[in-house]
């Protein structure tokens, strides 16, 4: 290495006695490990601190009872996943997120596509478009759901979206607060959409210029002049990649849920909203259940690592890592 | 000294937005106005919500909450924002200094620990790198959120509830791996010349971090920056967790328990929402081309 053999490295300050100096500087490796360890040390010792050892506590909590106290005050196996499992709630909050997957996932991945596909195609004001499109991701989920609660979808005569349907002779409706139909679901995936849209296409727009020209060119040479064509057998296919990661990260997304559903559903009598990461805000915060709160914890951990998993063997991880 | 492109397109070796020309793909003319009828009607939809905001927040409350729709305020009500920052409710100018302090913090933190560690991992030979490296990437696995219950009890014990620091450590730290692993992959690539140059000018370890790496890794380290910042202004859930004091409340803690209140007053509000939002407007029109490099890297995370 030529680390080691590099003599006209001074130290910055002198030391106190000649020979710690000419020590140290005859001991390349050891002053080459103080320097990693110095620069690795604060990231390191944070992971420990802040990451590791709070999933191990977490883990010993999950089979003790911790009632109010963040200490384990006795052994019970594994009784709190059993207890959390079977808890009507947390099912249904699992149910909840199943019903948000199956929109917002194959919304956002059409659209975010669509709009990739649109804004690449345009040649004149496309910055402009793609910023447009892409401001929304700077704003909060709080500000936003505070726009669509109060503002958008407020149920009364004076909010914009009944206004508008208004114009067409339709009676306000009242969008959050009626379990039947569930107009709730709409306010949601709207909200949603409008938020993370831009994201995914600033990543699709990666994607499509990752495709090579040359294959457009011959698609052209060999009399392919449609559009649906090119997009079908070239641009799609080639977009592989970049599609499995959107919809990872889509899915652990939708997963993850809780600022909107919070600050729209909170407080609107209806309970059936109430995605797994709220539901163990309510376990743990509000009833003060370490022990069951990070059970839960652990069954959501456990259910995204098999999602990615198998989505990754769905679409085939292998190709998607390279 | 600059060894890389300022342009932040460029940054991410392979990635580059801008245009390439596609002359000989004609499109018909017809196509093109299709094209743009689309762009412009979804942009005018994705742009509804700003103008609300604009709208409500100037407008009085009885102009608000009328039946017949107004477009705009007869008369812009700017003594909403003193109504605002007047409110005893809500501490609107306390939650935006908490929020100032804690993305900053969090911010500057996670550019530090990551690059330093990245450096390390990535130019300095230890047979700890692998293990460490590992020990990082595994904690990009586990999704933020999951953890908060943990991390809550953690803080607890440190008796860190209802401080900023409460705020600050635990998220810093969780969203470090990805930082780390961005920051790594491109100390990879830098140029071993100049690292040796550097050493032959007498600069120790730290001498060619602070004074070769840092200066010479601007673009990508403003892009992981900016999305951090973005994330800790926004973020939600962790503050309304540590933040039970008011005093340690966030702005987005601040405008939910808004929502939340007896009587709402609809235009005051929604000021506190443009107040929430204008820096990162800033922010986002000053800096958007580093965040686009990010975010379009991220789908290579996968």
């Amino acid at each position: 290495m030529s680390v080691s053999t590099s003599k006209t490295v001074q130290e910055t300050r002198p030391a106190a006695r000649p020979t710690v100096l000419s020590f140290w500087r005859r001991a390349p490796r050891l002053r080459r490990s103080a320097a990693f360890w110095t620069l690795v040390g604060p990231l390191v010792l944070g992971l420990l601190v802040f990451v590791y050892i709070p999933i191990l506590w977490g883990l010993v909590l999950s089979v003790s009872r911790a009632q109010s106290t963040i200490f384990p005050t006795a052994f019970v196996g594994l009784a709190n996943y059993r207890a959390m499992l079977l808890d009507p709630e947390f099912q249904q909050s699992l149910v909840t997120f199943f019903i948000f997957a199956l929109f917002i996932v194959p919304l956002t991945f059409v659209l975010a596509l669509g709009l990739a596909l649109l804004v690449n195609s345009a040649h004149f004001l496309r910055g402009f478009f793609r910023s447009v499109f892409f401001l929304p991701t700077a704003v909060s989920y709080v500000a936003a759901s505070i726009i669509w609660r109060l503002s958008l979808f407020n149920g009364l005569p004076f909010g914009l979206v009944n206004m508008v349907i208004g114009l067409f002779g339709a009676a306000p409706i009242s969008w959050l607060s009626s379990p039947n139909p569930p107009w709730y679901w709409l306010v949601l995936v709207t909200v949603r959409l409008w938020l993370q849209l831009g994201f995914y296409m600033i990543i699709f727009l990666a994607g499509l210029q990752e495709i090579p020209q040359a294959l457009y060119e011959a698609a052209q040479v060999d009399g392919v002049s449609s559009g649906w064509k090119r997009f079908r057998h070239i641009t799609f296919p080639l977009l592989r990649n970049t599609s499995i990661a959107c919809l990872i990260l889509l899915l652990i997304a939708a997963f993850q849920a809780f600022d909107e559903f919070y600050n729209i559903m909170s407080g609107t009598g209806i309970i059936t909203t109430r995605t797994p990461l709220w539901y163990l805000y309510v376990v743990g915060f509000n009833s003060q259940d370490f022990g069951r709160g990070d059970a839960g914890s652990f069954i959501l951990t456990a259910i995204i690592v098999l999602f990615t998993l198998l989505q990754g063997r769905l679409f085939g991880f292998g190709r998607s890592l390279e | 000294m600059n060894v890389h492109s300022k342009h932040p397109d460029s940054i991410f070796t392979g990635i580059s937005l801008k245009r390439r020309s596609r002359k000989h793909l004609r499109s018909h003319p017809i196509q093109t106005a299709f094209i743009y009828i689309g762009l412009t009607l979804c942009a005018l939809l994705f742009l509804i919500p700003f103008y609300i905001i604009v709208r409500n927040a100037l407008m009085t409350q009885l102009e608000v909450t009328s039946f017949d729709w107004h477009w705009w305020a007869k008369e812009p009500q700017w003594d909403n924002l003193n109504m605002l920052f007047n409110d005893l409710m809500a501490p609107m100018g306390s939650g935006l200094l908490n929020s100032a302090i804690i993305a900053t913090l969090t911010t500057i933190g996670q550019i530090l620990f990551a690059s330093m560690a990245a450096y390390a991992l990535a130019r300095i030979p230890s047979r700890w790198s692998q293990p460490i490296f590992f020990l990082v990437l595994l904690t990009m696995m586990v999704p933020a959120a999951v953890t908060f219950i943990p991390q809550y009890i953690i803080v607890s014990e440190l008796g860190w509830v209802s401080t900023l620091q409460g705020i600050i450590v635990p998220q810093l730290f969780s969203s470090c791996g990805f930082a780390c692993f961005l920051f790594r992959q491109f100390y990879l690539n830098f140029p071993r010349d100049l690292e040796d140059a550097g050493r032959i000018d007498g600069l120790g370890y730290f001498g060619i971090y602070w004074r070769l790496l840092l200066p010479n890794s601007i673009p990508i380290l403003t892009a992981v920056g900016v999305i951090s910042f973005i994330g800790s202004w926004n973020s939600f859930l962790w503050p309304l967790v540590v933040g039970q004091d008011p005093s340690s409340w966030t702005v987005q803690v601040v405008l939910s328990t808004f929502i939340t209140a007896q009587t709402i007053n609809i235009p005051e509000l929604f000021m506190g929402v443009a107040v929430a939002i204008v820096p990162l407007v800033i922010l986002f029109f000053f800096l958007q081309r580093y965040i686009v490099a990010g975010v379009a890297r991220s789908g290579i995370k996968g």
